[in-house]
């Protein structure tokens, strides 16, 4: 089994001493596991060894913008089924296993129908697309995933007329998802975890299903195995870890709606000119970056999406 | 204090030998900073790391100072008021630097921006009056202006509680939605404060304020 270092993760990225012990674990458990030529790359890996993807093909949706390390796009994670803090999903990551993964789709479909995570990955060629991500938090990465569009999927469920939006779910499970265990603080979200598009929202060509990151397969603090990523809205709206789509036909609830409305809207489409009640959206912190920068309408895919909201007041349903 | 003689005849003070560990120990969360600095382990967004660790020190270490004194009068050590100054301008030390910190790394002395900010964010607004009430505070600290202020000092130095809520609902006000650390640190603020509005109900007149020693603590006289 070869143990590479590659040229753009420097040596001064790995420092921490426990990151280093980590490693001798996970090198062990992969030797365990019998995984024979998979690369081993750098300490920000989970438990299990990171398949690469096969016949990524690169895409035209694409910024040309720097991406931000692996390092920092799976060490700085909201991912609270995981941990409230940045750091937490990392760490705890080990403990969510994908094995036998299913996505179910049901509701205003033809027939209901349940994927593996293979049945997906051979509905449409992998694609990888540098998106902009932009969190409700006024900061941002760039980052490069890996994925299909979400139309390919909803074309295989057959969605009747009456599916005029699509809600995704994502897994409950406390022994996969650690911070899911009742506590008496109560829990930081009422689970599961949803979200939900408007139908058009959905068959954009820009909103993919991600099943990877940087040509390999998708940690699990960054939503394994199976993630939404729609990039010109708030981040929180890029669901992770979904187990279930019900197609619908009214405005379906989304987890941060329903936790404080007056700060997180059903659209939260990035939006430099409509604030959070209790901080500004005018600018961003890129992570990597000194200075901030400032946001963009449509997190820089107006020209793209922006039709979708023509009429829309964008003040009233933010 | 339920009752002190208002005129105390004791040799002048003893140097502490616990003032300068007091001081050092303080010192120890800038000096994890700056290591972590150094080690490159300040996360993936070191300006939020470095704003975070500076507010929480600065209101960690107001509530201890603001424990002095309820201290002073549940075990009777009377020598804890000699860090209360010290542990008072640590507080200003931290805040200034959480304060720098929001001017210059995260804004870069934008100073519209930033004046937009205190104005129209409630938790920068409640954070910039916690400082801004914090700097009189400081200013008056030495030994002269205790002199000089006398009974008045007194009365100024009662703004200590508008910073100590400001800032705890400064914290409360910019968390997105995990409130449990801006709910402890309000738990112990209500604990202290209220022992203050309970216990100290009626406090007994003294003639004089301040006693003439060569170096001056404030005298606690309530």
């Amino acid at each position: 089994m070869l143990i590479k270092k590659p040229a753009d993760i420097k040596a001064g990225e790995i420092t921490a001493k426990d990151l280093y012990l980590n490693r001798r674990q996970f090198i062990a458990s992969a030797a365990g596991a019998g995984l024979a030529g998979v690369e081993l790359l750098s300490m920000a890996r989970p438990a299990h060894a990171l398949e690469k993807l096969p016949n990524v093909k690169k895409s035209a949706y694409t910024v040309n913008e720097k991406s931000n390390s692996f390092k920092e796009i799976t060490n700085y994670n909201n991912f609270y089924e995981l941990g409230v803090e940045k750091t937490d999903p990392a760490e705890n990551a080990k403990y969510l296993t994908t094995k036998g993964w299913t996505v179910e789709v049901e509701g205003e479909v033809k027939k209901a129908k349940t994927f593996a995570i293979d049945d997906i990955l051979k509905l449409a060629p992998l694609e990888e697309r540098v998106y902009r991500m932009r969190c409700v938090e006024a900061w941002s990465m760039v980052i490069p995933w890996v994925g299909l569009p979400l139309s390919a999927l909803i074309k295989l469920a057959e969605p009747t007329n009456n599916a005029k939006y699509i809600q995704f779910v994502t897994l409950v499970d406390p022994k996969r998802m650690p911070a899911q265990k009742p506590s008496l603080f109560g829990n930081s979200i009422d689970w599961p975890y949803v979200e939900g598009l408007r139908m058009d929202e959905a068959m954009q060509p820009l909103t993919i299903l991600s099943v990877g990151l940087y040509g390999e397969v998708l940690p699990a603090q960054n939503g394994a195995p199976l993630r939404l990523v729609v990039p010109w809205k708030y981040g929180f709206k890029s669901i992770k870890s979904i187990v279930k789509l019900r197609f619908v036909e009214k405005e379906p609830a989304t987890s941060w709606n329903k936790m404080q409305p007056q700060e997180y809207g059903f659209y939260s489409n990035v939006n430099p000119e409509v604030d959070h009640p209790r901080w500004s959206q005018a600018d961003e912190r890129r992570i990597g970056e000194l200075r901030r920068r400032k946001t963009l309408p449509f997190n820089g895919y107006g020209e793209q999406v922006a039709s979708l909201y023509k009429g829309l007041d964008l003040k009233k349903y933010f | 204090m339920l009752h002190y003689p208002f005129c105390i005849i004791h040799s002048p003070m003893k140097p502490s030998l616990l003032k300068p560990a007091v001081f050092s120990i303080c010192l120890i969360p800038l000096g994890q900073l700056l290591y972590r600095a150094y080690s490159d382990d300040l996360g993936v967004n070191p300006i939020d790391m470095i704003t975070r660790v500076t507010g929480s020190w600065a209101l960690f270490i107001l509530l201890t100072c603001l424990s002095v004194s309820p201290l002073r009068k549940i075990t009777g050590l009377n020598d804890l008021i000699r860090y209360r100054r010290m542990l008072g301008l640590f507080v200003f030390f931290y805040a200034t630097l959480h304060f720098s910190t929001y001017l210059v790394l995260d804004h870069f002395f934008n100073w519209p921006r930033i004046a937009k900010d205190i104005l129209k964010r409630p938790y920068v607004t409640a954070g910039f009056t916690a400082f801004l009430v914090m700097i009189p505070l400081a200013l008056t600290s030495t030994s002269a202006m205790i002199r000089r202020l006398g009974k008045r000092w007194q009365q100024l130095h009662r703004l200590v509680y508008v910073a100590a809520i400001a800032a705890v609902i400064h914290f409360y006000w910019l968390v997105k939605a995990d409130i449990r650390r801006p709910a402890q640190y309000g738990a112990v603020l209500l604990l202290l404060l209220g022992y203050r509005l309970l216990v100290n109900r009626r406090r007994p007149k003294p003639a004089r304020m301040v006693r003439k020693t060569p170096t001056m603590e404030p005298e606690e006289l309530r």
